[in-house]
């Protein structure tokens, strides 16, 4: 159960610096951060204490057990998603800056209302 | 003819791969095979409503079922997902159309069309999609490509909008994976079909609904969630903003929303009553926000905010009705409403982004205080926007009429009369701001000489004729016989979800 709870908790932290954070990047690792919670918790989904990679071999044992791979597949795709999202989001930091000369978020205030 | 499926993703995914090595060569390319994948594209979702019915579903790979656990990836073609396919492709095509002049502004022409069809790719698979991981991975497909397209005049407010909007859009999806890592640690199952028919309940379910609330809310913007869209839609190029408006926040926020709560969890009264109240208040919050704007693609993306209000009012009073064991034939009919507002909305909506598109074409700004008087230099999309307005603020012949009055009379006939008396002030408030957009921009004595003054081109003038047209063709579907080709499958596909189940499983 406490992996579970480390877990939630930093997928708090990622919400705490999304919501308090007035840096681009650090916003940006708010993010990251939330990711790596969602992906650690799909990945405790499917663990099993003593478990091994489920590849049947000639040596493994009739009774051996074996994680569930198909969180580890999610994942995969998930962090490939989560890349794509970060390298825009940073991509769109760095335009920001060239355009404002600063990273703070209140002082990038074109849009009201 | 089930193996015709895939192809709503293969070929816009292939025409972006196409356009990214050979347009790099041949001049106009990209365009060209955009217009063309999105005519075929508009082909074939006709083909499927005029030729089949009922509910297709295509396993990739062909895996069979191992007894009756579904294996394979399942795309499955039902009422509704047809509907969708049709508005997407159609909007698409004239959307694309329009941009061939529009985007010569832009240095980087061919990228525009490359993401443009990966989000046509994205929005296709998504709605075709059988299992709930494969709708996460093409709704961040989907996603993607919109943030990059809103930011593509790479000017401050785009950039700015397109953080805002991707770092909100980057929460609602880890939110959704969170509630997908949850029903797979408590079911062991991804497929919609398969999770349908779990004797699964209590709090698990509350909080499962939860998650999936408020992570496709936030891409549908639906009230408490909706701060991203003024400033993304009103900064993307107008011809996206007409396909984020118009079809983005229905596919990947409307669309997955209901096949969710209608397809997979039992109907519940809590959840169909959330969806409603929720519904109600964007319908009133986006209607008043929209009264003090000046810009004209900031007014006119809060009041997609109000009019899909509208929408979720429909099939929620449907749901409602659905869960307490209500009259059948209301529900449909308010399902009806709800559904032929979405068609509607994506038609008049795109129209007005379109007309919006053109005039800050023609004179190089959108604010409505620095317009004026353009109905004669600009006849064509003064007459266009006209009957956009009046379509979307219900006025007899037009289309929005008819939807928002059998909303109107489902939410009487199933004594919601609160409801009612407020669809028909948002109603009025409607009439009221596109009668100022009206006269800001099209008939007030104008404010400068127009220095900089630019002709529309015929593909964009063509794109918006052919959209006011169909304002007008689409009041058609209230006629029984073409509403049964078109709408009433959809219904169904919603009334009777365990059909779902049964199709894809047996």
């Amino acid at each position: 159960m406490i992996p579970f709870i480390l877990c939630f908790i930093l997928f708090l932290i990622g919400i705490y610096g999304i919501i308090t954070q007035k840096n681009l990047i650090k916003i940006i690792i708010g993010l990251a951060i939330m990711e790596y919670s969602v992906n650690l918790f799909l990945i405790l989904i499917g663990y099993i204490n003593g478990g091994t990679a489920p590849i049947i071999t000639h040596y493994t044992s009739a009774n051996a057990s074996f994680v569930d791979p198909l969180p580890q597949a999610l994942i995969l795709t998930a962090i490939v998603i989560g890349l794509a999202t970060t390298a825009l989001l940073l991509a769109l930091a760095i335009r920001l800056y060239r355009k404002y000369g600063t990273f703070d978020i209140r002082k990038i205030n074109s849009l009201k209302g | 003819m089930n193996a015709m499926i895939p192809l709503f993703v293969i070929v816009p995914l292939a025409a972006a791969f196409f356009m990214a090595i050979l347009g790099r060569f041949i001049k106009n390319f990209s365009k060209i095979l955009l217009n063309l994948e999105l005519l075929f594209l508009s082909y074939l979702a006709l083909h499927f409503i005029l030729n089949t019915q009922g509910i297709l579903a295509y396993r990739v790979g062909g895996f069979e079922n191992a007894g009756d656990i579904p294996i394979a990836i399942y795309l499955v073609l039902d009422g509704l997902s047809r509907l969708i396919l049709l508005v997407i492709s159609l909007i698409g095509l004239l959307a694309a159309f329009y941009s061939t002049s529009y985007t010569r502004q832009f240095t980087q022409e061919r990228k525009y069309y490359i993401l443009f069809s990966l989000m046509i790719a994205g929005m296709n698979g998504l709605v075709i999609s059988g299992d709930i991981f494969n709708i996460f991975v093409f709704l961040e497909i989907a996603a993607i490509a919109s943030y990059a397209l809103v930011a593509f005049g790479i000017e401050k407010q785009q950039l700015e909008a397109s953080f805002k909007y991707q770092v909100l859009g980057g929460m609602a999806s880890l939110i959704i994976l969170l509630g997908i890592g949850f029903l797979y640690w408590q079911t062991g199952t991804l497929n919609i079909a398969d999770f349908s028919r779990l004797p699964v309940s209590g709090p698990f379910v509350k909080l499962l609904a939860i998650f999936f609330l408020v992570g496709f809310g936030l891409k549908a913007a639906i009230f408490p969630f909706h701060s991203w869209l003024p400033d993304a839609h009103s900064s993307a190029p107008s011809p996206i903003s007409a396909m984020l408006s118009g079809v983005l926040i229905k596919a990947i926020g409307i669309y997955a929303i209901f096949r969710i709560f209608f397809s997979m969890f039992a109907l519940s009264y809590e959840i169909a009553m959330v969806i409603t109240v929720l519904g109600t208040l964007s319908m009133i919050v986006g209607g008043l926000m929209a009264i003090g704007q000046w810009d004209i693609k900031r007014m006119l993306a809060f009041s997609s905010i109000s009019q899909m209000g509208y929408v979720i009012v429909g099939i929620g009073i449907g749901m409602i009705l659905l869960a307490t064991g209500g009259s059948k034939v209301i529900a449909g009919f308010s399902i009806f409403g709800g559904l032929f507002h979405l068609v509607n909305h994506s038609v008049f909506k795109g129209l007005l982004f379109l007309n919006a598109g053109a005039v800050e074409y023609a004179t190089g700004t959108r604010d409505m205080r620095q317009l004026g008087g353009l109905a004669e230099k600009m006849p064509l999309t003064a007459s266009t926007s006209l009957t956009a307005s009046l379509a979307i603020s219900g006025v007899p012949p037009f289309n929005g009429f008819f939807s928002k009055l059998i909303i109107i009379v489902a939410a009487v006939s199933a004594h919601f009369y609160w409801l009612a008396f407020i669809a028909v002030v948002v109603s009025i408030i409607t009439i009221s701001y596109f009668m100022k957009m009206q006269k800001y921009v099209f008939f007030n004595t104008p404010q400068t000489d127009y220095k900089n003054f630019r002709a529309i081109p015929l593909p964009m003038n063509l794109s918006m004729i052919i959209l006011a047209l169909l304002c007008l063709l689409l009041s058609l579907l209230v006629l029984p016989q073409i509403r049964d080709i078109f709408i009433t499958p959809a219904v169904d596909a919603l009334i009777n979800s365990l059909q779902y189940t049964a199709v894809v499983i047996g």
